[in-house]
């Protein structure tokens, strides 16, 4: 599914990645972990195509395709999502209509039948229910005004909406109380279909609880320095990354 | 240097009908005594004349057959649809009865000038020029000096009148460039509401006329006015022009004001607060682009105790355009416990656009409320960087943000319909000039 070798990336100048290798394949559950500006959300972002965001060196590969030659919206369509870390704020365009020109996008790309706003609206309903928010989300300007939790579940619902072959994402689970954080390991698991694949950037063991990874990489400084399976996840959570930097180096 | 100045002298109207010559005796002595604005003009500081001095607008508008396909198409297209108004249609300043649906209204009367009977002369002339000072504006002093018609809107005491009266101005060219002279006269009385709108349109011709409109709207105790005026003229159509208002105690304006851009676009809004605890609320838009300009000119006059002003203006301002925003409110001694808010929110599309913005508040009271404040931004690239993450097109979401800036005012507005009409003209005209500079690039 995706294949990313030896990548590096910089941000305004700056090394961020340096030469991450890595492998998905369709069907896996990928967690990402690693201490704060380890450069997991630079990962997701030059993956997405984030202007400003060079690669350097290295190659990528998603779905038999040359991943770094696709702007970003290419990169959506064939089939790429990564729900934001911090989402943005869009106000006066409303959720309802992102959301439906996304929908039409994908679906024209995919050769479906365009929907017409009646069914949109229905299903989008649908899919409030199941991130549980509230209708009313739809009216609202984009992300305007939502709480970390809500936006969370509006990157979900997108997720749910689009309904991508690979699915970056990026501390989805930060900032949700136990209740909230059900709801979207629910959501997340209810997308699994052996076929689509998903990345999960997390610092909390809670969300592996949910969601059981096939893998667990850990990255530092730019590049994983230690890859294992689900056990991997509960030793970091442990004894923290300490141990694992002075090992690397 | 002044040749616009000495044509338009030149340029008689009819001398009919004969109670308004007084107004044309002085509308002509004071802009015969006025001077072309230079850069040094505070009020004319960013806005040019040359269009009009080249363009030798000399012409007269003449009538045009409403039958034309042309006419009917662009009838049907102006038509909003759910707004359930009556329609009155003129064309280069004609009216025309073929064009306008001819629903009577309870409690509204509409003339025009010309066919006023006694008692609306006598109001008529009580009312006309006592909002737009045509010794502070030129073009108001030009206006009075052509002027030989006009229309008369007189809403009767206590009348509510809910059908929304849609007066629409239409333009087409004419073989040589001419001019073309407008007024519009809206008299509340105490106690009455109701809603006019003012819409401006051409066809997609490249356009030859120069249009002076003046609308003044005298708002009597306690009355209610609904007040929209649209531009949406192709971008050769000249206008310069505006609405003075005059607000007496109790009295509330909510004026929605739309401006594509032109060659040359002027538009001052002056509204005057003369009664204690009038309230005004005054919204507005424009989107220039090309090499369009486009400018703003508003003034609100805080006389009396109590009143209100909630004043919000949004641009966006693309390719190699220019637009222009000054708000003055000016709270005078007498104007205690004034509220007035002013917003200017600016979006440039591109690099060469341009904006000159310019709060000026004028305080002399000192138990008030006043305040205001200027922004000028560019496209917020990791919002679109947000959208294309969807799938959603560059191009596409650069226009979901445009319209997205301007929506918040549109989804306000007092009439749902009519805003369920002007987004897709706007987002059309955003698509378009999309594709445009693709093509070009
Ligand atoms: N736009 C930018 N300009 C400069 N430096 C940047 C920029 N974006 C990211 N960085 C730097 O890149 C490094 C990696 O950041 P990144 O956001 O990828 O970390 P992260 O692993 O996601 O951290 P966190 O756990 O806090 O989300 C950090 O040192 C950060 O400061
Ligand atoms: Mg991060």
């Amino acid at each position: 599914m995706l294949s990313i070798k030896n990548l590096h990336a910089t941000v305004e100048g700056e090394d961020i990645l340096r030469g991450i290798n890595l492998d998905i394949g369709p069907g896996e559950v990928h967690a990402i972990m690693g201490p704060n500006g380890s450069g997991k959300s630079t990962l997701g972002h030059v993956l997405t195509g984030r202007e400003g965001y060079e690669v350097t060196a290295g190659e990528v590969t998603f779905m038999g395709q040359d991943l770094l030659a696709l702007a970003p919206e290419e990169r959506a369509l064939a089939g790429l999502l990564l729900a934001f870390q911090y989402p943005v704020e869009i106000p006066g365009v409303s959720n309802m209509e992102f959301l439906k020109t996304a929908v039409d996008g994908m679906r024209k790309y995919r050769k479906l039948e365009a929907m017409d706003s009646v069914s949109f609206m229905k299903l989008a309903r649908e899919v409030c229910k199941r991130v549980d928010l509230d209708q009313n989300f739809l009216k609202r300007g984009v992300n305007e005004g939502f709480s970390g939790g809500e936006k969370k579940r509006n990157e979900l619902m997108q997720m749910m909406l689009l309904e991508p072959h690979l699915a970056i994402l990026d501390e989805t689970d930060s900032g949700l109380d136990i209740d909230a954080l059900q709801v979207v390991a629910a959501g997340i698991n209810s997308m699994r279909d052996g076929k689509r694949s998903f990345v999960l950037i997390t610092h909390y063991q809670r969300l592996l609880n949910f969601i059981e990874p096939d893998h667990v990489h850990v990255l530092g400084g730019g590049r994983i320095v230690r890859s294992g399976d689900k056990s991997l996840a509960l030793e970091l959570e442990d004894k923290g990354y300490g141990w694992l930097e002075s090992e690397a180096v | 240097m002044s040749d616009f100045i000495a044509e338009a002298l030149q340029k008689l109207p009819t001398e009919t009908p004969g109670w308004l010559s007084e107004q044309r005796r002085r509308g002509r002595s004071s802009w015969k005594s006025s001077t072309m604005p230079t850069r040094k003009t505070e009020d004319w500081k960013y806005t040019r004349l040359r269009a009009l001095e080249e363009g030798a607008y000399l012409g007269w508008a003449e009538r045009q057959d409403p039958t034309s396909p042309a006419l009917t198409a662009l009838r049907d297209q102006v038509h909003i649809s759910g707004l359930d108004a009556r329609m009155l249609v003129f064309v280069n300043g004609f009216y025309s009865p073929e064009l306008s649906s001819p629903t009577a209204m309870d409690g509204m009367d509409i003339v025009h000038f010309s066919e006023a009977d006694e008692t609306q002369v006598e109001t008529i002339r009580t009312h006309l020029g006592t909002a737009a000072n045509r010794d502070k504006y030129m073009f108001t002093a030009l206006n009075d000096s052509w002027l030989d018609d006009g229309v008369f809107v007189h809403v009767k005491q206590d009348s509510k009148v809910i059908t929304p009266l849609h007066i629409v101005w239409l333009t087409v060219p004419q073989r040589e460039a001419f001019s073309l002279s407008q007024r519009l006269l809206v008299v509340m009385e105490p106690g009455s509401e109701a809603t006019v709108v003012e819409h401006f349109a051409s066809d997609g011709a490249q356009q030859n006329s120069f249009t002076n409109g003046v609308t003044e709207l005298v708002l009597g105790a306690n009355a209610r006015l609904c007040h929209y005026r649209l531009h949406l003229e192709e971008e050769h159509a000249l206008h310069i022009g505006g609405v003075h208002a005059r607000l007496d105690r109790d009295a509330r304006l909510n004026s929605f004001h739309l401006g594509l851009g032109s060659i040359l676009k002027r538009l001052d809004v002056v509204v005057r607060h003369e009664g204690n605890g009038a309230h005004c609320d005054l919204n507005g838009i424009y989107l220039p682009r090309h090499s369009q300009n486009i400018d703003y000119h508003t003034c609100i006059e805080h006389a009396r105790p109590h009143c209100t002003t909630k004043e919000v203006f949004r641009g966006v301002i693309s390719d190699n355009a220019r637009a222009v925003f000054n708000g003055r409110i000016h709270i005078h001694p007498d104007a205690q416990k004034t509220v007035a808010e002013l917003s200017n929110k600016n979006l440039l599309t591109s690099n060469k656009a341009e904006i000159d913005t310019k709060p000026e508040l004028e305080i002399y009271a000192d138990d008030v409320k006043c305040t205001h404040g200027a922004t000028v931004a560019q496209l917020d690239d990791y919002a679109l960087y947000y959208l294309c993450s969807r799938g959603i097109a560059r191009e596409h979401a650069q226009v979901m943000l445009s319209t997205g800036f301007i929506n918040e005012l549109i989804n306000n507005l007092q009439h749902p319909t009519l805003g369920e009409y002007l987004k897709p003209v706007l987002s059309d005209m955003f698509v378009q000039q999309v594709t445009q500079r693709e093509r070009t690039e």
